[in-house]
């Protein structure tokens, strides 16, 4: 690889992923995927059912593991200092990691502690920007399959991360709560976020910058 | 930074774990029933022969306490595996092992603790020598922990697979045999009025080797059974 081009990328670039490739039960997911993402812009990861999505996420946080292909997040290779790495992301996969039997305020109170928080962050502030704040109370079993979803996102809030990693956030959201979120994310971008999501939904994120990549063709 | 200390993050996830299991208290009654139960039945069965009883007591209690941690085992990271929680868990910054070893210690707290405060009762109704009690209960305060921590290895390896149980058990019962042996050989010889510190001093050592070791390979192992 040139050095100079890559490095003139990293200088940019917070987040680069070159020739990333992942094989899951001996089938090929995809390989040779390449990207970079600066301070305040998303990307969205599309492709079909089955196409490795989930994966690239999975592995862009390192749950899961890389076939080949290197990550660098502020010019640094993410293997080199993954508590650094993994203290500056917020993921929100596929199952809420919420806790049923908690009520949605003590769910963020022990998410924040396993991660690092945000200075002057407060359950309660984050509940209400995703429109829960008389549900604070509430234990998640309760809660519908949406508020719980919603649950999981104002955990973003609690964390002082920059780079947000969502898989179908919006799933389960109706009109109103998703564009509460789509909110969340404008806002989390303004500050000089990143974001890499997966969503089968159109989001609107105003004036950042949108990347694509497609998997499965 | 704000990232909290790794204290603060172990007593977090201890607390949680220990709300958790109170608000969920239905299911780790089971294995203190079955417990109880077999220890309250085994007499019944036998019969009165206080002399027979007597001298199957320490055996007795340590493999239905065995059994009852096994019972209990499965569920140590079954509900994290399914609601999502054992992901964040391992991409926290925080020393997945130490996340795992405050998982371990809420668990022996629900599921080995109590074993320890109603195995001195069920052990007189198998008319174990009183002089031996304390020795029984030192046993299981050393053992009962093994047996969760090396238990949690297993649990992580199978943690993936839809039966997993009977692997589980397989896995992890050779790895529970020595706590067996030395245990009910202390109890023994205590009955016996024999010293038993050797006995004490070996599953010490084992139950400081798996507080080290353990959460290291559950670590590791939850990660690849996530992968």
């Amino acid at each position: 690889m040139d050095t100079v081009a890559s490095d003139n990328l990293v200088a940019t670039a917070e987040l680069t992923a070159r020739e990333l490739a992942c094989t899951r039960n001996e089938r090929q997911l995809f390989s040779g995927v390449d990207f970079s993402l600066r301070a305040g812009e998303a990307l969205r990861i599309d492709g079909p059912n089955g196409s490795g999505k989930t994966s690239l996420l999975r592995l862009l946080c390192g749950l899961g593991l890389r076939d080949a292909g290197k990550v660098q997040w502020r010019g640094r290779d993410v293997d080199d200092d993954r508590a650094a790495f993994l203290a500056d992301i917020g993921y929100v996969g596929h199952a809420n990691g919420i806790k049923l039997e908690l009520t949605a305020h003590e769910n963020l109170r022990f998410a924040s502690a396993l991660g690092r928080s945000k200075p002057l962050s407060t359950s309660s502030h984050a509940l209400a920007a995703v429109g829960l704040k008389t549900m604070s109370d509430t234990l998640c079993r309760t809660l519908s399959a949406g508020q719980r979803r919603r649950v999981a996102l104002a955990r973003l809030l609690m964390l002082d991360a920059r780079l947000w990693l969502l898989d179908e956030p919006l799933t389960a959201l109706d009109t109103d709560a998703a564009r509460q979120i789509e909110a969340m994310l404008r806002a989390h971008l303004d500050t000089g976020g990143l974001l890499i999501l997966t969503t089968h939904r159109p989001i609107d994120l105003g004036a950042h910058p949108l990347k694509r990549i497609v998997l499965g063709v | 930074m704000n990232q909290p200390a790794i204290s603060v993050a172990y007593m977090t996830l201890l607390r949680r774990d220990i709300i958790l299991a109170y608000r969920n208290r239905a299911e780790f009654a089971n294995p203190l029933l079955f417990f109880a139960l077999v220890a309250t039945l085994l007499p019944l069965g036998i019969g009165p022969d206080t002399e027979l009883l007597s001298r199957i007591a320490p055996g007795v209690v340590w493999v239905v306490a065995l059994l009852a941690t096994l019972l209990a085992l499965e569920g140590m990271f079954r509900a994290d595996f399914e609601d999502g929680a054992l992901e964040l868990m391992l991409i926290s910054p925080q020393p997945v092992a130490a996340l795992v070893l405050a998982k371990v210690t809420a668990h022996w707290l629900v599921a080995g603790l109590p074993l320890l405060i109603i195995a001195p009762p069920l052990a007189m109704m198998l008319y174990l020598p009183v002089g031996a009690l304390p020795v029984l209960l030192a046993t299981l305060a050393l053992g009962t922990p093994v047996l969760s921590l090396v238990g949690s290895i297993g649990v992580a390896l199978t943690i993936g697979l839809r039966r997993g149980g009977m692997l589980l058990a397989l896995l992890v019962l050779p790895l529970y045999v020595p706590v067996l042996i030395f245990a009910t050989s202390a109890v023994d010889a205590a009955a016996a009025g024999l010293p038993v510190s050797g006995q004490l001093a070996i599953m010490g050592a084992i139950f400081i080797m798996s507080v080290i070791l353990a959460p290291l390979a559950t670590a590791a192992g939850l990660r690849i059974a996530l992968n």
